[in-house]
């Protein structure tokens, strides 16, 4: 097939920046979007232009590297999946296809579809962890009984990728998926309650200092998230961080 | 041809971890504050390691090239990782497992680092799941097993389908503790480009600044290598785009031994390629095989209808279908090793069997699996005479429960419904079990560089058994190299600062330098990609699954055509001072064209079947085994450890023999 593609261009943080227009043919609906991009920058270094920067890396859905904003959807039209898992089937041949990176105060361009996410870090290193040093002589691993629907829903929680999808979507730029995900996984698990309440404490205000915004319940991020972190993960961290609030 | 020490302690194999434990120097605690290590990698093993030596109280410097640690390709591993926990009872041990891994090994890893491995696996576990890793539990809320390949017991733990993603944001968590206390200084979006030698030591090492360009020097007391396989040598691999062997390949250069770079994992469950435009192969878990079967049709007639879309590969009934692992290996199965696995699809594939129009792709059917679970459903849920409609509900919600994120990516990629008809696969490049020469310490040849995780070479031999890369990069970050590191940095208690503004570092600083001008200002005619792909497709097509004299001997050649080429006409847009990833895999490409060449020499110099590796000259010819691997322990039962000379073909062969007292060495069978 043979597409449009509107693309933002930005060469630097400090750049303007402005949507440019290519064409691309003889896509086939086999590709994905990203080795669909890839033909397009290998079009472009052999004109003698310069490739558009995007991150990238497993291409295979799971290391929350890629992102880019497609025709107006995060990950574009196919639900449940990343960039690099979108195939060209989703696509019409003469199709125009706008593609734009994620946008938000919190995720600043570095260059063209390439945003800095490192924001997200502050957030994980604020407590988005257990305090338990490596040692070897850690109790057995069956010595505390997890029930299964606690572990499921524990793992269903972690298996975020902490790509940002929920935060390009929102209309606020909230975080608050990517943050209740975190709490939530280790609120679940008898190992995480020792320091559960200063865990949500130290990770929403750290999220408030990053500058992503608050949560009007529009369920986009649930939508949008590759992975279908569900919204309950923002109710069971609003609750986590009311019980801490009246601890104290 | 000088020999190499393994420095492996002397005493009964069972006791020599624990006695060189409690033998080694220690640093105290008020000492190592004044100890700057520095570890390039954020995966499994970098991960792992670099949290650890922060708690012992080290200056940890880590180094990511991706924008987070968390995106480290462990992330990846999907099945699960072992340990000798005997949950079920079944009968495992420590010795079960260190034996299994070398005979899944084919008999070419170090007795002494696989039996270590084995000890620690169980504290490997225990210490997940108090990090809050959520590992798959049963009802009772204990923790449940799945069996893998080359195995006779189930101690395979996981997490879904995402096994490794758990573990490594385990060991990310770990990681963020201590950056948090400022123990860990993490450089996100850095590559390193050298490693500086000072005396004789690896003392720092040259990055360069991936979102700015700027090249940076770090100083430490020692070095750690956690920076993965080599597989993207072949263009298409499991591996992730950015996988390079780029920080092994300059420490090579340094002086550090390469080990076995011929032991390659070809993984037998990968999506078939679709078109010349594939950036990647996707792997199928290797724990499909435990529920999937694997077959092609009995009759070629069946083979050409299905390709030309006459036939489905459901309307072929059981006895028009042959089940080759099942046929061939009946005591494994469908869960005989990885190794044999690829070749017995390309064995069924080059005799005109394969099941899509490029002849490459055989199916897994996991329809025998969904009546299985369906029928037992409806005994436990107490419904009669369940019609099949109602048994293939059932077991479906089963197979969905154990695989569905895997069913669910294969339906993205290809578009064919997998609870209804069965996957393609075909196998592809994904693990390197040679690497980074280390001894017991897991130090290379350069005093004071480390290498772990899959950047080394030492445990799995010529093959790696399923879960078992999970299971080395943490015992080596979370368990081993802490005590070994420390015995040598006992040393280094009263040197200081290491200063970064000497000779060592200009030097080294310089000829970086240089390299990405060259690149920038080449102005050649020909992307790094054009040059990636004929190096890939010189290696699948000659050092791939089968190799052979004549063939190892041309790729040597073209590989060296192919690297004078590039320097000649590789053209680089963009400038050296911005974000220039053309730039970055420039330098990537430039490594692998030579570590290739030295893959396809040790190939040629290994005259025996074993693992991974298949040569055509080495094959048993009658009896129960024909046409299976024949190993040759006489001849080549030891390392092969390359030191380089300035080109791949010049390099000395180093050798450590090695020694099996505890292990009889016998010809591996799976029938």
């Amino acid at each position: 097939m043979n597409l449009t593609l509107k693309i933002w261009r930005q060469k630097g943080p400090t750049d303007k920046g402005q949507m440019v227009d290519y064409k691309v043919t003889e896509i086939s609906e086999h590709m994905s979007f990203l080795e669909m991009m890839d033909v397009l920058n290998e079009q472009l270094i052999n004109a003698g232009e310069e490739p558009v920067a995007f991150d990238h890396d497993c291409r295979e859905g799971i290391c929350g590297m890629c992102s880019m904003y497609i025709n107006g959807e995060a990950h574009g039209p196919d639900r449940g999946v990343t960039t690099c898992q979108l195939h060209m089937r989703m696509f019409k041949d003469g199709d125009t296809i706008t593609i734009e990176p994620f946008r938000a105060t919190a995720f600043p361009v570095i260059k063209d579809l390439v945003v800095d996410r490192t924001s997200f870090e502050r957030i994980q290193q604020s407590g988005g962890f257990i305090s338990v040093n490596t040692s070897g002589n850690t109790q057995d691993a069956n010595a505390i009984p997890i029930p299964k629907k606690d572990a499921d829903d524990a793992m269903d929680a972690a298996t975020c990728i902490g790509c940002g999808a929920c935060v390009a979507t929102c209309k606020n730029s909230s975080a608050m998926l990517f943050v209740g995900a975190k709490v939530s996984q280790y609120a679940l698990l008898p190992q995480g309650r020792v320091e559960a309440t200063e865990r949500v404490q130290n990770m929403v205000a750290q999220m408030d200092l990053e500058g992503f915004g608050n949560c009007t319940n529009t369920g986009a991020c649930e939508i949008e998230c590759p992975k279908g972190i569900s919204l309950e993960n923002i109710a069971r961290m609003n609750s986590e961080f009311m019980k801490a609030s009246l601890k104290g | 041809m000088a020999t190499l020490d393994s420095k492996t302690p002397k005493g009964p194999l069972k006791d020599k971890w624990t006695s060189y434990k409690n033998k080694i120097d220690l640093v105290n605690p008020a000492n190592k504050r004044n100890i700057d290590v520095i570890v390039v990698g954020t995966g499994l093993a970098g991960g792992s390691a670099a949290a650890t030596l922060a708690e012992l109280g080290y200056n940890v410097k880590a180094f990511a090239y991706q924008d987070s640690p968390r995106r480290a390709h462990s992330i990846a591993a999907q099945g699960g990782i072992n340990a000798a926990k005997n949950y079920q009872g079944d009968g495992d041990s420590s010795y079960r497992l260190f034996y299994d891994t070398v005979k899944g090994g084919d008999y070419r890893s170090r007795e002494s680092n696989v039996h270590r491995l084995a000890e620690v696996s169980a504290n490997i576990i225990d210490q997940c799941v108090a990090q809050g890793v959520p590992f798959a539990r049963d009802y009772g809320g204990m923790l449940d097993n799945r069996s893998f390949g080359g195995v006779l017991v189930s101690r395979t733990f996981y997490a879904k389908g995402q096994t490794g993603q758990q573990l490594l944001l385990g060991a990310y968590s770990a990681m963020n503790r201590q950056i948090a206390r400022g123990k860990i200084e993490m450089f996100n979006r850095h590559e390193m480009l050298d490693v500086v030698k000072v005396d004789g030591k690896a003392r720092g090492i040259i990055t360069r600044n991936l979102i700015t360009g700027e090249i940076e020097r770090h100083s430490a007391h020692a070095v750690v290598i956690a920076s993965g396989g080599y597989g993207n040598v072949y263009f298409l691999s499991t591996n992730a785009m950015g996988s390079n062997a780029t920080a092994a390949w300059k420490v090579h250069k340094k002086g550090a031994y390469f080990a076995n770079p011929c032991y390659t994992q070809i993984h037998p469950t990968c999506i078939p390629r679709s078109g010349d435009y594939q950036s990647k192969l996707t792997l199928m878990s290797e724990s499909l095989r435990n529920d999937g079967r694997i077959w092609v049709p009995k009759n070629m007639d069946d083979v050409m209808a299905i390709r030309e879309g006459r036939k489905k590969p459901t309307d072929l009934s059981e006895e028009e279908r042959d089940y080759y692992l099942e046929r061939r290996y009946p005591a494994f199965g469908n869960l005989v090793p990885r190794d044999v696995a690829s070749r017995a699809a390309k064995e069924r594939c080059d005799a005109g069997y394969g099941v899509n129009k490029t002849g490459e792709a055989v199916y897994l059917d996991f329809k025998s699996a969904i009546e299985r679970y369906g029928k037992e459903q409806a005994k436990i849920k107490g419904i009669n005479a369940p019609s099949m409609e109602k048994i293939i509900e059932l077991g479906t919600a089963i197979v969905e429960a154990k695989y569905g994120n895997l069913f669910q990516m294969y339906n993205k990629i290809v578009d064919e419904d997998p609870y209804k008809t069965p996957m393609m696969i075909y196998p592809a490049t994904h693990y390197t079990m040679g690497g980074v020469w280390v001894d017991y310490n897991l130090m290379t040849t350069v005093d004071g560089l480390y290498c772990i995780g899959e950047a080394n070479f030492s445990d799995h031999g010529a093959n790696r058994l399923g879960a078992s890369a999970l299971m080395q990069g943490l015992a080596d970050g979370y368990f081993v190299l802490p005590y070994t590191i420390g015995d040598y940095l006992s040393n280094d208690i009263r040197t200081g600062k290491i200063p970064t503004n000497t000779k060592e570092f200009d030097e080294a600083e310089k000829e970086v330098t240089e390299r990405i001008n060259f690149f920038v200002n080449n102005n050649g005619s020909k992307s790094v990609d054009y040059f990636h792909k004929k190096l890939g497709k010189i290696m699948w097509e000659k050092v791939g699954m089968a190799r052979n004299e004549k063939g190892l001997k041309e790729a040597m050649a073209e590989i060296k055509a192919v690297r004078e080429d590039f320097w000649k006409e590789v053209k680089v847009p963009g400038t050296a001072d911005e974000m220039n990833p053309e730039l970055e895999k420039a330098g990537r490409v430039a490594d692998f064209l030579e570590l290739g060449e030295l893959f396809a020499k040790d190939a040629l110099n290994r005259n025996e079947s074993c693992g991974g590796h298949f040569r055509e000259e080495s094959a048993e010819t009658d009896g129960p085994q024909k046409g299976e691997a024949k190993r040759n322990d006489k001849d080549y039962a030891y390392v092969a450890a390359w030191e380089y000379k300035g080109e791949p073909a010049d390099a000395i062969l180093h050798k450590e023999q090695l020694e099996f007292n505890d292990i009889e060495l016998k010809q591996r069978s799976y029938k």
